[in-house]
């Protein structure tokens, strides 16, 4: 049981999370599908008078205007009603209404569905009129947490801090750390978009766009091993090579754009962070492919193994052969890459390359690989651990802005989690090291 | 002394503890009675060191008793135990390397006059306490540049200064030369007198009829027996460690003397291995001797690529290994056990499995690909022949005892199947049973034609093991003889210790 929760203990905690904030976020709402609209009208015009005055309204890019749209065609096809459809804000409703009104058709009835129940603006007309009849779906409990959009927002806070986090837990796996991934974030959107910008900027093609993703991501890979090099070779300590990079990146980035942004990009640049395939969000397909990559590159190959052994004793792994040297620069190197394209993405979310992105991410990105259950001290942890740690972290801060908690306490609550997570590592390692020497 | 009517100053019985697979200590009885030297006997993985970490407030008795001076105690810190005037001296010391002697006497219980620390006080203290116990050395100087031996020697200071009265010494003669250990044994003489009760633990069986009372043997966490020294006789002692008699301390061998496999010419680094030249042939035995410091384990670490020196050159079978490093030795067929397991043999907090195959992963993966199924196959297979005791596959080699420990690494090498194979003190903290495992493995791989070099600082083990033996003192070699009968130790410590040849 206690090596079953040490094993999975953090999963079991993202559960709790999730039916946590389910259930903190749950919401009367109207129902708006296709079902509720076909069901809605059938029952109006079996209790309608003949020749009632109905309006459909549904707020503009809102499920409610679907909705809208597909009741008025259901009452639309009866002769009974005369239905006039009103897609938009309260502006136009209070519009249309003025304008039904000088031409003596003041409806009797008002469909709404969603958000437009909320509308103050309904109230008034009743006042107004006070037969008017207000018709909307039957209510039902909704969690705003668990909504596909909310989801997906999740997916699409944490890609950048998730794909960089896989570099980070290699190097922590080593024993290292490295600082620069932050700065490399907006070094990386700074090259990928100057590039592109150089490339045909606004008119440039979708080749230009992947070339200028590539240059950027190799540019960072570069870095990182530079880095890596300098640890390997020279055994400089990994924090303060990383924070020399981390600096030397930030400031780079500047220098190249002046301190503006770039935004002479063309709108295919958006395809890898807001893009989808078949119907699953690119962003999500990224995080799939590249953990499945790093679990198996981690658990079934050489390398992998090297990663861990030169991590839990370093001149052990030198007398028995392992290449220890190219390891560490190979870490770096990988992190530096995962930065990079981490860069990309965050580029094509945001359809600009700025010097100030990435603020702070490595931050964020140790604490996803430690919240996962890697140590500090290197030889211990899991690529897909650092999964859970980035999900967990992300969770935590979606369902804190769901349930409107301010930004200061959010700060508060993820340092607690951070803790905690480090404390239930040492409580497993004192598990394992209590037989030692 | 241990008459019924003396109240014994230290009483633990009926001691158990468990830890995950294993039940390290099985009903342990033990009794200690002022100005005795009492032996604590077994094997590695007999419990010993779960004893005296009880003792010291590391580890509790999940069952059983510790009475201290006729009261009934619990130690559950280190400060506990300094408060009941229990000192243990682990092997690994817990001295502040930065810090000199009289701050170390003094750490955590500083002089302190007007809130401030009162460094003369101090220095005056601790140069007192220095000269009862017969140490010259200066209280001001920092103890990471003292030797092994006066490191302890501020160690024992230290136990004395907190008034210690149950003083435990764990293998504290393990790293000390012979001048050395003579030198603990008149301390620990001169303690006895004082009324001092010590638990001493060595595997050196000689020591104990020189400096014990008394001794209790542990055997697989139990409580095997125990008497005067001079009442029992040296194999009934050795039949009561390993539960069985042990024909000869070494295995016999039939020697056939091959070609020529390693040759090393003019190895220079620094002062530490001056010109060392020699050769090994297929199937032969060399041993190294010499005092501590003399350069073995140097030119052991120059031959295994481990440091890199000014000059020299390596040969395996007729092919100079151009580069050197670990890996490009290991690849020309030279294997290392080095003396320090924890630090350079093994990952202790991997797996027995995954250490098995770190030096091994080229025959045990495919274009980078892991084939975790044959290097499993594999380890079983040495797991078997060798064997290691291992609890499961996730067992970490940390939690193994010292004999298992080492035959994980053996495991690894013999694995690599090399030419040559280094064996810089192969059964340093080795039970005796698995010692003679150990010697007969070696007798092995010598008869399969490989050249075997072993380090090793007892003499016995020299002369009882080697074929040739070359003598090493301040970096040079000194001596080399055909092992035969009429080889002494006299001999051989007569090589160690003479001035060098000039050169």
């Amino acid at each position: 049981m206690k090596k079953f929760l040490g094993e999975y203990g953090m999963v079991l905690v993202l559960f709790a999370l999730f039916v946590l904030f389910s259930l903190l976020t749950l919401n009367r709402e109207s129902a708006t599908g296709t079902a509720a609209a076909s069901r809605l009208s059938k029952e109006m015009l079996a209790t309608m008078s003949s020749k009632a005055e109905v309006f459909v309204v549904g707020a503009v890019r809102k499920p409610s205007e679907d909705f809208a749209r597909l009741v008025a065609a259901d009452l639309g096809k009866n002769e009974k009603v005369n239905v006039t459809q009103v897609i938009g804000m309260p502006r136009e409703l209070r519009q249309a209404w003025d304008t039904a009104e000088a031409e003596g058709n003041t409806p009797s009835a008002l469909v709404v569905s969603g958000d437009v129940l909320k509308w103050t603006i309904l109230s008034a007309l009743q006042g107004e009129s006070p037969d008017l009849e207000i018709i909307y779906p039957t209510e039902r409990m909704v969690s705003d947490f668990l909504k596909r959009g909310n989801l997906l927002a999740i997916v699409d806070r944490i890609v950048v801090i998730a794909v960089i986090a896989i570099g980070m837990t290699l190097v922590i796996l080593t024993g290292g750390i490295d600082l620069s991934v932050g700065s490399l974030v907006a070094l990386s959107a700074v090259i990928a978009t100057l590039a592109i910008k150089v490339m045909g900027g606004l008119e440039a093609g979708g080749g230009a766009v992947w070339a200028g993703f590539l240059i950027a991501t190799l540019a960072c890979g570069a870095i990182g091993a530079i880095a890596g090099f300098l640890v390997a070779r020279f055994e400089v300590a990994p924090f303060i090579t990383t924070l020399a990079v981390m600096l030397i990146a930030r400031g780079a980035a500047f220098m190249m754009t002046g301190g503006f942004s770039i935004y002479q990009v063309p709108d295919s640049i958006t395809w890898l962070g807001r893009g989808a395939t078949f119907g699953i969000p690119n962003t999500v397909l990224v995080l799939v492919v590249f953990y499945v990559a790093g679990h198996i590159f981690m658990r079934h190959t050489r390398w992998g193994r090297y990663i861990y052994a030169v991590g839990g004793n370093e001149e052990a792994s030198r007398m028995s052969g392992v290449p220890v040297k190219r390891i560490l620069i190979f870490v770096y190197l990988v992190c530096g890459l995962c930065a990079g394209f981490g860069g990309c993405i965050q580029a094509s979310q945001l359809a600009t390359g700025a010097p100030n992105l990435g603020v702070m991410f490595e931050l964020s990105v140790i604490a996803a690989v430690v919240v996962g259950g890697s140590s500090l001290s290197g030889g211990s942890g899991r690529v897909m651990g650092t999964l859970i740690g980035a999900f967990i972290i992300s969770v935590i801060q979606n369902g804190m802005n769901l349930l409107g908690f301010d930004s200061y306490l959010q700060q508060v609550v993820l340092g607690a989690v951070i803790l905690f997570a480090v404390l239930l590592d040492k409580a497993r390692q004192k598990r394992t090291s209590s037989v030692k020497h | 002394m241990s008459e019924s009517e003396v109240k014994p100053l230290l009483e633990m019985h009926g001691i158990h503890k468990r830890f995950p697979g294993v039940h390290a200590l099985n009903d342990v009885k033990l009794s200690l009675y002022a100005g005795e030297v009492l032996a604590l006997l077994g094997e590695n993985g007999a419990g010993k060191s779960t004893l005296i970490k009880m003792l010291g407030g590391a580890h509790q008795p999940d069952e059983g008793e510790i009475w201290i001076e006729g009261e009934r105690v619990v130690i559950n810190s280190a400060t506990a135990a300094q408060e009941f005037g229990v000192a243990v001296i682990y092997q690994e010391f817990n001295l502040i390397p930065e810090l000199t002697v009289s701050e170390n006497l003094f750490l955590g219980r500083e002089k302190t006059r007007f809130g401030l620390i009162d460094s003369p006080g101090e220095r005056q203290e601790a140069v007192r306490w220095l000269e009862c116990i017969g140490l010259d050395i200066d209280p001001d100087s920092k103890c990471g540049d003292l030797t092994v031996a006066q490191q302890q020697v501020v160690e024992i200071v230290k136990a004395l200064a907190v008034d210690a009265r149950i003083l435990v010494m764990d293998e504290p003669s393990a790293v000390l030369t012979d001048q050395e250990v003579e030198r603990l044994f008149q301390v620990v003489r001169d303690l006895k007198e004082r009324g001092i009760g010590i638990i001493y633990i060595s595997h050196r069986l000689d020591e104990i009829d020189l400096i014990a009372d008394r001794l209790l043997v542990l055997r697989d966490g139990q409580y095997i027996g125990g008497g005067a020294v001079s009442e029992t006789d040296r194999d009934t002692l050795i039949e009561m460690m390993v539960g069985r008699s042990l024909e000869k301390d070494f295995p016999p061998r039939d020697v056939t003397v091959g070609e020529e496999v390693l040759r090393v010419e003019g190895l220079n680094r620094g002062k530490a291995v001056r010109e060392v030249s020699f050769s090994v042939k297929a199937g032969e035995i060399v041993g190294f001797s010499g005092l501590i410091g003399a350069g073995r384990t140097e030119t052991m670490r120059l031959i295994a690529g481990a440091d890199r020196g000014e000059s020299g050159e390596v040969w395996v079978n007729g092919e100079l290994i151009s580069k050197r490093s670990p890996r490009d030795a290991i690849t020309a067929g030279i294997c290392l056990l080095s003396e320090d397991r924890k630090e350079e043999g093994l990952v202790l907090s991997h797996s027995s499995v995954d250490n098995f195959g770190l030096p091994n992963l080229g025959r045990y993966s495919r274009k980078g690909w892991l084939d975790n199924r044959s290097e499993q196959n594999e380890f079983d297979r040495y797991r078997d022949d060798l064997a290691i005791k291992v609890a499961g596959p996730d067992q970490l080699a940390g939690e193994l005892s010292g004999g298992n420990q080492q035959k994980v690494v053996l495991a690894k090498w013999l694995a690599r199947r090399a030419h040559v194979m280094l064996f810089d003190e192969p059964t340093r903290g080795i039970d005796v049973g698995a010692k003679y495992e150990i010697y007969q493995l070696m007798n092995r791989l010598a008869g399969e034609g490989k050249a075997i070099v072993m380090v090793s600082s007892e003499l016995p083990e020299i002369l009882g093991m080697s074929d040739r033996i070359i003598v090493m003192k301040e970096g040079r070699l000194v001596g080399e003889v055909e092992n035969g009968p009429g080889i002494t130790q006299e001999d051989i410590l007569a090589l160690a210790m003479e001035e060098p040849a000039s050169v």
